[in-house]
């Protein structure tokens, strides 16, 4: 079978001795997020300069690296060369100049440039040092930020297609199977559904045409890790699918990615058209028997074709919406085809499961969830930015290790994890090593990953609000449930935030939560509820405060906000007149002013504008 | 019992055998047990939308019963706690986003929502309600449906029977969330797509959405006022259906009570499209058999459904020579009463006379305002009745229709074969025409009339094909229904693959026996059977079985038409056609 395969090591060894004559690399992170600080320009401002460098270091070289997403994009721009142990965070175009003459000439490291640490407001010189990356296991994510994503050599050099030409050597599609069923990885996409068990129920169907479907089609606001790797690491993507290909006898597959992710669309096709012309995808990959081709959709920006038969719907060119399963996309997917279609962050770990071993990926992680996650981690923290660490890390690890504790020293109060379909969890949860079945049987889930912090000062209704406000537009609007449900639950919600709620409310919200959860017809609609059952699980007392009290604990509410004038301490400048769009307070020149509650928007521009601090919002 | 293909599962405790059953629904019905549906709809694929058919399976949670494949020792409950919550959230749901003016709303009565809210006894409306400014324009533009967006439910079965049916999709989704609609492409009126009338997405609908323009009280006022002579002519399939309002089984023939009811209603005289069924087929066999000699304008396309000759001319005006000339039954037979009545019945003149035409069909209404189809600045038929606003004119006359006693059309031109009767279900023309043909070819009759190839009216039967031997000729027929199907033969004819000489297409999946103006059958597929059924019993029992031996039609050529195809016969009995353009219906000549 395996007539003459390629040696790859040899390929390796070649690519290898390439890159180490680049010299010195200076990886300046070009993930979407940098690029819109700025990256680009600092890229080229460093190529600028690089071409008259003569370094004092060992090396008569620089090569200026774009590379995928790093992760800690709040502090982009970030410029790592590991050479000199050094990460540079948020670097601007100005700073570059001074990065080539004081540290790569001179080897005078830059220290306003450094990162400072959040608890000890100490310089962080080298990445592992930081308490952002300090407690993270990069596997998914390992290459991001480490290669230049547009460069197959660069990818091979860090063992790309190693793992496909060993599953092609091996030739048994079972024993592929096999490993990711002993591996124990699960679904990243949501549903936490063993990886292997797929497989192994769409290869059932093996015989005819089937296809390899990879989710990219992230939806989760905030949740940002597939497009991470589709940027930083497509070659890991790519053979990871063509694992899946050769696992389950699919010569074919589709990559279903947003059209907001412009970036990761196009690494993703130099990614394909690299490989193919070299022979790692494509006709007879690899010298094997094995060919497969990848075609990459782009989505529409419909939440819903995240579900996975929306999804499918979507590539056939139908309007995305649901299917009810059975039948499941393994028996009767794309064109009616079997179709295995997995996550891509999913599909990453596949060659690194089959590189390293199933045992040293189920040796990460908790009973029945392992290996590594990603979360993107957001809201008041110190440190924001794409995180990855091993299954049953708790909360508390994450939000005041990695994330560096809750910004301005306020009181953490909850996370929303698992994104608009998931749930919040609390101080008490704090300490719960987070896997699939903890996290579902605390209200919420693990999602995609998107992890937001909150503090004190948020508002618990408004939150449920939001994400109902989400779900509602985004839902397809095809089962009853789903459609009239939310809308209904999203009406409850806007009137308690206003002030109009009733007690009767809380029931008929709670009921119709239920009905939705057990009705609706995909996972949208089935998950929809949970932000509402879970605060109203956790914090009754702040729904109750805005019905009965019509008091918003938080302050944020800004129907039950009273903004009032201290007689006592204005002095009758008029500043605060003037500024008021809607011409709601009066008086005189030197004497106190008086806002006239009805005319009042409670926008705040006067409080913003008075100088003597006289007024105040309750 | 001991088939190796019979599995068993368990419904509320019952245990029920099945086959092939296609979903755990029918499985659930088989064992005597309704679960509430909005969107399933037997002959449309499976939906799962409405989640009002949801279930408890033990192991397995809430399935919509639709969309599950029943499999061997599941354990449903249809009953539970769990799914009456969700199916009365549903409803309540529903309500909250629907306009409740049922008193005054044409569904009232036949309305699924109006017959659940009932069932389930919702009472107490605990989200609000929709509000004044949220209501939606109804879009009356279409000359036979109404479409009214504040009574639509999305169950999605309009769109569904547009795009599988006639492979049109004139309906379709648009937005997302509550925000969701179903409209016609880019929000564009019913009147500006290319709808071809046939109704199936009103026979399918559950609610008030999608309605026919009635036209009953025009009718009324035709047969109250004393200047007036109201005749009257019913297609085939509507005796074996109108009897399904009064209580009496689908297949049923009415026929005989349908003349005394019209007589009762107060109409002069009472005729029978069946008649003029005969006379199309002694048309169209003609041309048939002139083009078959000549070899020209084959295949021959049957022109008989309305809704399939809007079709051609809208999307394919380049086959329109294939099309017959032969205006339908219904098109004969107004133009015919029109000139002959007044030679033979006194009182009786052109201007005084009003064609009164009860149809299975929506598309008639619009056929019957074709230009084509005026003379001397008048439509030939005057009002066109589906079957289902016929049944209400009874009703509302007071008429005890089920105990009437049957009686007979007026003559001359009642009488009819069972070739004309068969004309109602799908397959019944071609192989009315054939018995005709057979004999003009080799003035012999068919040994056996019964040509079972192109029988059948259910979903696997929307394609048939048959070839007969007239006498050393073979003539290849193929017969279909719904547009899909016969869009697949416009390709082959253009590919050059067709083999057939002619082609019978019902835009209707089975036929008018199934047509959208007849009473609403979408939720049992067996009802356009039975009809079709009563047809073929009919048939089957009557002496004269063909067109050409029909003593009325054979009257007819002798004292008026002379033979098929003669001058006075083209004038009063075949019609043009011309391309329509695509993409508006502006061209019709008037609005019902």
């Amino acid at each position: 079978m395996t007539t003459a395969l390629i040696n790859i090591k040899s390929e390796q060894e070649k690519v290898k001795e390439a890159i180490k004559a680049q010299g010195l690399r200076v990886l300046v992170c070009a993930g979407t997020g940098c690029v819109a600080n700025g990256s680009l320009k600092v890229i080229e401002k460093f190529k600028e300069l690089g071409v008259n460098v003569r370094p004092m270091t060992q090396q008569d070289k620089v090569t200026i690296v774009p590379t995928g997403c790093h992760g800690f994009c709040e502090q982009g721009v970030l410029v790592v060369i590991p050479e000199l142990d050094v990460t540079y965070v948020k670097v601007h175009v100005e700073d570059v100049e001074e990065i080539v003459e004081s540290h790569i000439k001179n080897g005078k490291p830059v220290e306003r440039l450094l990162y400072v640490d959040p608890k000890t407001h100490k310089h962080v010189f080298r990445n592992e040092e930081i308490n952002f990356y300090a407690k993270q296991t990069r596997t998914t994510l390992a290459n991001c930020g480490e290669i230049n994503a547009e460069s197959l050599d660069e990818a091979l050099a860090v063992r790309a297609y190693e793992a496909l030409h060993k599953v092609l050597e091996q030739n048994n599609p079972e024993a592929v199977i096999e490993e990711i069923e002993k591996s124990g990885l699960r679904g990243r996409g949501g549903g936490g559904f063993p990886t292997g068990k797929k497989w192994r129920f769409t290869a059932a169907n093996r015989g005819g045409k089937s296809y390899v479907v990879c989710n990219g089609d992230e939806g989760d606001p905030g949740a940002f890790m597939d497009r991470s790797v589709m940027e930083g690491d497509p070659h890991k993507l790519l053979e990871g699918m063509a694992i899946a290909g050769f696992a389950i006898g699919a010569d074919e597959a589709y990559i279903y990615v947003r059209a907001e992710y412009p970036l990761a669309i196009h690494r993703l096709k130099v990614a394909i058209a690299e490989a193919e012309q070299r022979g790692y995808l494509g006709q007879n990959i690899m010298g094997s028997d094995f060919s497969f081709t990848i075609h990459i959709k782009e989505g529409a920006g419909a939440f819903v074709c995240g579900e996975e038969t929306a999804l499918i719907a979507s590539i056939e060119g139908e309007r995305g919406m649901p299917r009810p399963k059975p039948p499941f996309p393994a028996n009767k997917g794309l064109f009616g085809r079997p179709t295995l279609i997995n996550n891509v962050e999913t599909l990453a770990n596949v060659s690194t499961i089959i590189l390293k071993g199933a045992e040293w990926f189920s040796s990460m992680g908790t009973e029945r969830s392992k290996g590594t996650k990603t979360f993107a981690l957001t809201g008041e923290v110190n440190n924001t930015g794409l995180i990855e660490v091993p299954m049953g890390t708790t909360l508390r690890e994450i939000v005041f290790d990695i994330g560096g504790g809750i910004r301005n020293g306020k009181k953490f109060k909850a996370v929303q994890i698992g994104g608009p379909s998931g749930g919040c969890l609390t101080e008490e949860h704090l300490d719960l090593p987070m896997d699939y079945d903890n996290l579902i049987a605390a209200g919420a889930m693990v999602g995609s990953g998107g992890l937001v912090v909150m503090n004190e000062d948020t508002c618990i209704v408004e939150v449920a609000r939001f994400f109902m406000n989400f779900t509602q537009n985004e839902s397809c609007g095809k089962c009853v449930p789903c459609r009239e449900g939310t809308k209904n639950m999203l009406k409850i919600l806007e009137r308690i935030v206003r002030g109009e709620g009733k007690m009767e409310d809380l029931d008929t919200i709670e009921e119709l939560a239920l009905a939705v959860k057990d009705g609706s017809l995909c996972g949208l609609g089935k998950t929809a509820p949970n932000p509402v059952l879970s605060t109203l699980k956790y914090f009754k007392n702040e729904y109750i405060a805005h019905i009965k009290d019509k008091k918003c604990p938080a302050g944020v509410c800004t129907a039950m906000k009273t903004i009032t004038i201290d007689p006592e301490l204005c002095k009758g400048c008029t500043k605060c007149a003037r500024t008021c769009p809607v011409g709601a307070i009066e008086g005189t020149i030197k004497n106190p002013h008086k806002i006239d509650q009805n005319k009042c928007i409670k926008c705040g521009a006067c409080m913003n504008s008075c100088p003597f601090k006289a007024i105040k919002q309750s | 019992m001991n088939d190796v293909n019979t599995k068993k599962l368990t419904v509320n405790g019952k245990e029920v055998e099945f086959t092939n059953e296609p979903n755990l629904l029918e499985v659930i019905k088989k064992a005597g047990f309704s679960v509430p549906t909005f969107c399933y709809r037997p002959d449309l694929t499976q939906y799962g939308a409405c989640r009002m058919c949801v279930v408890e399976i033990e192991g397995r949670g809430i399935q919509s019963s639709c969309t599950m494949p029943p499999e061997a020792g599941l354990i449903v409950h249809t009953n539970t706690a769990r799914v009456r919550r969700i199916r009365k959230t549903v409803l309540e749901l529903l309500l909250a986003n629907h306009d409740r003016e049922c008193t005054t709303c044409e569904k009232s009565g036949s309305c699924e929502l109006q017959q659940y809210a009932e069932e389930y006894g919702i009472k107490n409306l605990k989200y609000a309600q929709k509000a004044e400014k949220d209501y939606l324009p109804i879009d009356d533009t279409n000359p036979v449906l109404i479409r009214d967006p504040n009574k639509c439910i999305l169950c999605g079965a309009c769109v569904r029977a547009c795009a599988e049916f006639q492979g049109h999709a004139v309906l379709g989704f648009a937005n997302r969330g509550s925000k969701t609609l179903v409209q016609p492409m880019a929000g564009k009126h019913l009147s500006d797509v290319d709808c071809v009338f046939c109704g199936q997405c009103q026979a399918v609908c559950p609610t008030g959405a999608l309605t026919i323009n009635s036209e009953v009280e025009k009718a009324w006022k035709m047969i109250n006022n004393p200047d007036k002579k109201v005749v009257v002519q019913m297609a085939p399939s509507v005796r074996v259906a109108l009897g399904e309002v009064f209580g009496l089984k689908p297949g049923e023939n009415v026929i005989g009570k349908i003349y005394a009811a019209l007589r009762e209603i107060g109409v002069d005289l009472v005729f029978d499209t069946n008649f003029s069924a005969d006379l199309t087929i002694m048309e169209e066999a003609n041309e048939f058999v002139q083009r078959l000699t000549k070899g020209e304008n084959l295949p021959l396309f049957t022109s008989c459904c309305p809704a399939w000759v809007r079709y051609l001319e809208t999307q394919h005006p380049d086959m329109l020579n294939h099309l017959s000339s032969c205006k339908s039954p219904q098109g004969m037979l107004s133009p015919v009463l029109k000139e002959l009545l007044p030679k033979t019945f006194p009182g009786y003149t052109k201007d005084n006379i009003v064609v009164l035409s009860i149809m299975p069909c929506t598309a008639k209404k619009v056929e019957a305002k074709r230009v084509e189809l005026m003379k001397d600045g008048k439509f030939e038929t005057d009002i066109v009745l589906t079957t289902k606003e016929f049944g209400r004119m009874i009703k509302s006359a007071g008429i005890d229709f089920a105990a009437l006693e049957p009686q007979k059309a007026d003559s001359p031109f009642g009488g009819y074969s069972g070739a004309g009767t068969i004309f109602g279900a799908s397959g019944g023309v071609a192989e009315a025409a054939v018995r005709t043909a057979y004999n003009m070819v080799t003035d012999e009759e068919l040994t056996s009339l019964d040509i079972k190839p192109m029988r059948g009216v259910d979903k696997n039967s929307r394609s048939k094909q048959a070839t007969l031997d007239i006498k050393g000729i073979p003539v290849t027929v193929r017969v279909v229904s719904t547009l899909k199907e016969a869009e697949k033969c416009i390709q082959e004819i253009k590919k050059g693959t067709a083999e057939f000489q002619i082609l019978e297409v019902m835009a209707c999946p089975g036929g008018c026996v199934n047509g959208g103006g007849q009473p609403t059958s979408c939720n049992d597929s067996s009802i356009k059977e039975e009809r079709a059924e009563g047809l073929y019993l009919e048939d089957a029992n009557l002496q004269v079985r063909c067109s050409h031996k029909n003593p009325d039609i054979q009257r007819l050529y002798k004292e008026h038409l002379d033979k098929p195809g003669s001058h006075l016969a083209h004038q009063l009995l075949h019609t043009t056609y011309s391309d329509k353009k695509k993409g508006s219906y502006k061209d019709f000549s008037g609005c019902v």
